[in-house]
C-alpha cells in the first residue's frame, strides 16, 4: 500500500493511455451490492471532469431478492463522452459484474473484446448454483470473446481493510468501492469527488468513510500495481455550452423545477403524495426543501394526495400530486373534480410498464392515452411531456404557469428512464426564467365566480377568507357566469365547450414545431418523451449517412402545436417510435388522416440507437 | 377614538338564495337550522368559515350556506378539507357528510383525519340508509336490514360512528340528533370551540327511504327510557323519572336501578376529558347491550393535542429558523457543479 501515489490524481504511468471519444460502462451485481451507489459516484466523477453522460440505472422490484440469485440483479449503466450522449449506450464497453448471477443477466450487452472485470471470490459452486450456472464461466470458456479480468474482489478489500477492526460482513460491503477504485485508475479520473462523498455521508461513522477509502484507494493501486491493464483509457472533457453545470435526475429536475415555479409565481408549493415507485423520489426532494416553504404532505392513498392538493389549490398554493401510472388510475375522479371547479393543479405521471402493478421499475410510455383521455365524460387537460432529464426542470415550470394562467388541472408525462437517469445540466441564471405572477380576486363588486377572462378564459381565483367574496364550488354542473348548480342542456353544452376551449387557448402560445434535420424530405420522425435521446443520436448518424430526414420530439401532447399537421404533410413518410402499442400514433392519425408508421417496443428498457436506425434503412428502402 | 363595529351576525347571514332540495320533512332541514343558528353566535367573521362536503344527501349542505363551500366527489371531504387546513390554519373549515360517505368509500380518510387530529369540524347525518341513490342499505344499517339492494337482508355488520371515530384517536367526539335542536345547537357549540379534529354524529332521520330510524330514541315516551344525555362532571343517570343510571363494575359497565341502597353517588360521573380513548369507548359500545340506553352528547373532548396543520406549520417554521429562508439560485446549484468556459 506504500506504493500508493497521488491519491485523487490519476498517477503517472508507463502502460499505454488511449485517448477515445467515449465510453460505455457499466456496474452490475446484487440488489445489496450498491450498484446504483457505484455507478452514482462514476457518473458525479466523470460529469466533474466535464464529460457528456447519459445514465441509465436498471434496478429490481424487489428491494433484497435473496442474495446471488437472477432477480436480485441490479444494474447502472453510463455513457460518457467528449461529445454530445444522448443515450446511455446501446453495447457496453466495460463491465463490472460482482456475482455469477450478474454477469449472466448483463454479459450479453459487453461488446466482443470488452472489458469485463469480475469479483472471482462469488464464483463458488454455491453462488453457480444461486445462478443457476451448469458450468463456471470463469473456466469454461464461454467468455473467451471478452477480456476477462477475474479479481478477488473480497479477499483483496479485506486484506486492505485489516487494521480497520472491522467485522467482515462490513469490511465486504466496501467491495463495490473496490471496483470503482478500479474503474477509477482504467479511465484516469480522481477519486476527490467520491472521498468527499463518503465523507459528508458518513459524517457520523468516520470509520466507515475511512473504509471505503481505503478500498477505493486499494482497487486504484492494484491496477497500478499488479500490471493486470496493459491500457488505461482517456476521454477528454466534451465542449458543452458554457455555462455552470450540476449532474442531474429527472426527479431531482422536477423537485427543484416546482421550487422554482412557486417562487416566479410568488406562491407556496404544496404537495399531496402517496409513495410509488418511481415517482417517490420527487416526494423525497421536496420534503428536504422546507425551508423554501414547501408544504409536502404524504396522503393515507394516492386519491388522498390529489384530493388534498386540490384544497391547497382553492387555498391559493401551488399544489401539485406526483405518482406513477396505477396511482393516476386512482386519481382519475378527482381529475374531473379539478376540471370541473377550474383551480390549477399539476398532476405529473412517472410512467413505468403495466398493466396493473407490471414492472414497477422499469420504463415505459403507455399512459399517454390515459392522460389525454382517462376520465369520465369530457374532461380535457393540458398533457406535456419532458424528454430529457434536464428538461424535467422546464417542463415543470411550464406546466405550473399554464396550470395557474389558464386555472386548469395539468398533466406532466415523464417516465421511469428520465426519472432515475442523470445527465450534466446547465444551470439556469433565475434571471432566464420569467416571473408569472398570480393576481387572486379581492373586490366583490361584480365577483362572479365563473366569469371568463377574454383570452385565456380562465376564470378568477377567490381565495376563503376574502370577505365578500363568498361562493360554492363544487362538482355538479355549473351556471355559466353565476357558477350556480345548473342542469339546464344548453346550458351544460355550453360549458362543456367553455372547457375544451380553454384547454385549446394554451395552443396559442404554444410555439411552432421546428423539425430537427431536414425541413422536408424522405421521413419525419414524431415522438415525445424519453426516446429523444435515442432518436437525435439515430437521427444525426443516419443524415451524417445522406438521408433526408426530419425529427419532430413533442413537448405538448394536449394540445398539440398548431402547426404540426402542416409539418406533417412536408415528408412522405412518417415514423412514431414509442414505447406502446402506438398511442401517439393512434392520437396523429386520428387528427391528421396521416398513414403514420409506428415503431413500438414494449420491454421495460428504453430504445437503443441501433434500433431506431435499422427502422430508418427498413422504412427508406422500400 | 371610536371603534367601528360591523353589526352582528345573525341566521339571515349564513342562508343562501339556493332552493334546498332535500325532500320535505328531512330531517336535513333541522341540521341545516342548527348550524345556521349556532354559526353567528360563534363570534368568526362569515368570511373565515368553509364548509366541504362529499357526494350524497348530506352533501349539499354547502351549497345552502353562505359562507366559503366546497362541493367535491364521494367520500373525499376530508382531504380536500386536509389541504385547505394545511395551507390555512386561520379557517374555520366545517366538513358535512353522511354514513356512506364518511364511513364507506371515505372511510380511509375519515379515520386518517382524525388520526392526524386536523382542526376539522365532522358532522356525520348518519339516516343508516343511501337516499341520494334511492335507498340501499348503509355501512350504519342493522344486520339483516331488507333495502332494494338487500331483498333478503344485508349480510353485513354495522359500524358504530362513534366508536370508529374513538377507535381512531379522535379528540372530540359527540353525539346529538336531528330533532334534539337545543342540545344539537349546544353540542355543535362545543364541537366549535375544540381546537382538534371534532366529530359529531348527528342522528338524522330519512322519511322517505328509512323513515323512523331512530324512533326508538326520538319519540315522545322512548326519548327519557332509552337515551342518556352525557354531560361533563354529571352522573350517568336517564329514565322518567330518573331513576336509572350506569355504575363501573370492574372493567364493565353495569346498569342500575336507584333505590334499595344505590343512590347517585355510587353512579359513574361521566369524564369528557378522560386522558385515555378507552373510556369513551365503553360508553360509546353501551346502545349494543340489552336494555342499556343510548348515549348521546359529548363522550370525548379531549383537547391537549396539537392540530396537525399546526405541528406541519411550526415544522416549516422551525427549519426556516436555523436554515434561513431558501436562496432558489443555491438550491439550483446544489452538490458539486463545473463551469464550462
Amino acid at each position: 500500500m506504500s506504493t500508493l501515489t497521488g491519491v485523487g490524481e490519476p498517477s503517472s504511468r508507463d502502460r499505454k493511455r488511449e485517448v477515445l471519444d467515449r465510453a460505455v460502462i457499466r456496474f452490475c451485481g446484487d440488489s445489496g451490492d450498491g450498484m446504483q451507489i457505484t455507478g452514482n459516484q462514476f457518473t458525479n466523477t466523470v460529469a466533474l471532469y466535464g464529460n457528456d453522460l447519459a445514465t441509465f440505472p436498471d434496478y429490481p422490484a424487489e428491494i433484497r431478492a435473496p442474495a446471488g440469485t437472477l432477480p436480485g440483479v441490479s444494474g447502472f449503466q453510463l455513457q460518457f463522452s467528449s461529445g454530445q450522449v444522448f443515450t446511455a449506450g446501446d453495447s457496453v464497453d466495460a463491465l463490472v459484474a460482482m456475482n455469477p448471477a450478474a454477469l449472466k443477466m448483463n454479459v450479453a450487452d459487453l461488446r466482443p473484446n470488452g472489458i469485463l472485470i469480475v469479483n472471482a471470490d462469488s464464483f463458488t459452486d454455491n453462488d453457480l448454483r444461486k445462478a443457476q450456472c451448469k458450468t463456471n464461466p470463469l473456466e469454461d470458456h464461454s467468455l473467451d470473446a471478452y477480456r476477462l479480468f477475474p479479481v478477488a474482489l473480497e479477499k483483496l478489500t479485506r486484506l486492505a481493510l485489516q487494521e480497520l477492526g472491522l467485522d467482515s460482513k462490513t469490511m465486504d460491503r466496501c467491495k463495490n468501492f473496490f471496483a470503482l477504485g478500479m474503474c477509477n485508475w482504467l479511465y484516469n479520473r480522481p477519486m476527490d469527488s467520491t472521498f468527499r462523498w463518503l465523507d459528508d455521508k458518513f459524517k457520523n461513522k468516520p470509520l466507515l468513510s475511512e473504509a471505503n477509502k481505503l478500498a477505493m484507494k486499494a482497487g486504484y493501486s492494484y491496477c497500478e500495481a499488479t500490471e493486470a491493464f496493459q491500457i488505461s483509457y482517456e476521454i477528454p472533457p466534451a465542449k458543452l455550452s458554457p455555462g455552470t453545470y450540476r449532474n442531474l435526475s429527472g426527479n431531482q429536475a422536477l423537485a427543484i423545477g416546482f421550487v422554482t415555479a412557486a417562487q416566479k409565481a410568488g406562491l407556496t408549493l404544496f404537495q399531496g403524495s402517496y409513495p410509488i415507485t418511481p415517482a417517490s423520489d420527487i416526494l423525497h426532494e421536496l420534503s428536504q426543501y422546507k425551508n423554501f416553504g414547501v408544504m409536502t404532505f404524504q396522503a393515507e392513498d394516492e386519491i388522498a394526495a390529489i384530493t388534498s392538493a386540490i384544497g391547497a389549490s382553492y387555498a391559493g398554493a401551488l399544489a401539485i400530486t406526483t405518482t406513477s401510472g396505477p396511482g393516476m388510475a386512482l386519481k382519475t375522479e378527482a381529475m374531473g373534480l379539478a376540471v370541473a371547479v377550474e383551480l390549477p393543479l399539476v398532476i405529473c405521471d412517472i410512467q413505468r410498464g403495466g398493466p396493473s402493478t407490471g414492472l414497477p421499475t422499469k420504463t415505459e410510455q403507455a399512459d399517454l392515452l390515459q392522460a389525454l383521455f382517462g376520465r369520465n365524460s369530457e374532461a380535457p387537460i393540458p398533457v406535456i411531456a419532458a424528454s430529457t432529464p434536464g428538461d424535467c426542470f422546464w417542463v415543470a415550470v411550464e406546466a405550473c404557469r399554464i396550470a395557474l394562467k389558464y386555472m386548469v388541472p395539468v398533466i406532466i408525462l415523464s417516465d421511469g428512464y428520465l426519472a432515475n437517469g442523470a445527465e450534466p445540466w446547465r444551470i439556469p441564471e433565475l434571471s432566464e426564467i420569467p416571473d408569472f405572477p398570480v393576481t387572486f380576486v379581492t373586490d366583490p363588486v361584480g365577483y362572479k365566480p365563473y366569469s371568463r377572462d377574454p383570452v385565456t378564459l380562465a376564470r378568477p381565483w377567490a381565495l376563503p377568507g376574502t370577505p365578500g367574496l363568498e361562493h360554492r364550488l363544487g362538482g355538479l354542473e355549473k351556471q355559466d357566469i353565476s357558477g350556480n348548480i345548473n342542469y339546464e342542456p344548453l346550458n351544460h353544452e355550453r360549458m362543456t365547450h367553455l372547457r375544451a376551449a380553454k384547454v385549446q387557448a394554451v395552443a396559442q402560445e404554444i410555439p411552432d414545431v421546428v423539425p430537427v434535420g431536414d425541413p422536408e424530405g424522405d421521413l419525419l420522425i414524431v415522438a415525445w418523451g424519453s426516446t429523444y435521446g435515442p432518436i437525435t443520436a439515430a437521427l444525426n448518424a443516419q443524415r451524417a449517412a445522406g438521408k433526408k430526414i426530419g425529427h419532430v420530439h413533442l413537448r405538448y401532447l394536449n394540445p398539440l402545436p398548431n402547426n404540426l399537421g402542416e409539418v406533417i404533410g412536408r415528408y412522405h413518410r412518417v415514423l412514431v417510435p414509442e414505447m406502446n402499442m402506438g398511442q401517439l400514433l393512434w392520437v396523429l392519425r386520428a387528427k391528421y388522416l396521416v398513414d403514420a408508421i409506428g415503431y413500438n417496443k414494449i420491454q421495460g428498457r428504453p430504445f437503443k440507437q441501433a434500433e431506431i436506425e435499422a427502422k430508418i434503412e427498413e422504412l427508406l428502402a422500400q | 377614538m371610536a371603534t367601528a363595529t360591523l353589526p352582528p351576525l345573525t341566521k339571515k347571514d349564513f342562508q343562501t338564495d339556493q332552493e334546498v332540495r332535500w325532500c320535505p320533512g328531512c330531517g336535513d332541514y333541522a341540521i341545516l337550522s342548527a348550524v345556521q343558528s349556532v354559526f353567528p353566535e360563534l363570534g368568526i367573521p362569515k368570511e373565515k368559515f368553509v364548509v366541504i362536503s362529499g357526494i350524497g344527501c348530506s352533501s349539499r349542505f354547502p351549497y345552502y350556506m353562505n359562507t366559503y363551500g366546497f362541493h367535491t366527489i364521494h367520500g373525499r371531504a376530508p382531504a380536500v378539507a386536509t389541504g385547505l387546513k394545511l395551507l390555512r390554519p386561520d379557517l374555520e373549515v366545517w366538513v358535512a357528510t353522511g354514513d356512506g360517505d364518511a364511513l364507506s368509500i371515505g372511510g380511509n380518510h375519515t379515520i386518517h383525519m382524525l388520526r392526524r387530529n386536523v382542526g376539522l369540524k365532522v358532522l356525520l347525518f348518519n339516516n343508516k340508509i343511501y337516499g341520494l341513490t334511492k335507498g340501499q342499505y348503509s355501512p350504519t344499517s342493522e344486520f339483516g336490514k331488507k333495502t332494494k339492494s338487500t331483498p333478503f337482508g344485508s349480510a353485513d355488520r354495522p359500524f358504530n360512528p362513534i366508536s370508529l371515530a374513538i377507535g381512531s384517536e379522535a379528540t372530540f367526539v359527540a353525539r346529538s340528533v336531528d330533532v334534539f335542536q337545543s342540545h344539537l345547537r349546544d353540542t355543535l357549540k362545543q364541537a366549535a370551540a375544540h381546537k382538534g379534529a371534532a366529530f359529531v354524529e348527528i342522528l338524522q332521520n330519512c322519511n322517505i327511504f328509512n323513515d323512523g330510524a331512530w324512533f326508538d330514541l326520538t319519540e315522545k315516551d322512548a326519548r327519557s327510557e332509552h337515551v342518556i344525555q352525557l354531560e361533563h362532571g354529571k352522573p350517568l343517570i336517564y329514565g322518567k323519572n330518573r331513576d336509572k343510571g350506569i355504575r363501573l363494575k370492574g372493567f364493565d359497565l353495569e346498569l342500575v336501578q336507584l333505590g334499595n341502597g344505590v343512590s347517585e353517588s355510587d353512579l359513574l360521573v361521566h369524564d369528557a376529558h378522560h386522558p385515555r380513548a378507552a373510556y369513551a369507548f365503553l360508553l360509546a359500545h353501551m346502545e349494543h347491550r340489552e336494555g342499556f340506553p343510548t348515549p348521546i352528547g359529548v363522550l370525548r373532548a379531549s383537547d391537549v393535542l396539537p392540530r396537525y396543520e399546526d405541528v406541519a406549520n411550526a415544522q416549516l417554521a422551525s427549519v426556516i429558523a436555523k436554515r434561513g429562508k431558501g436562496d432558489l439560485n443555491e438550491l439550483l446549484r446544489a452538490g458539486d457543479t463545473w463551469e464550462v468556459k
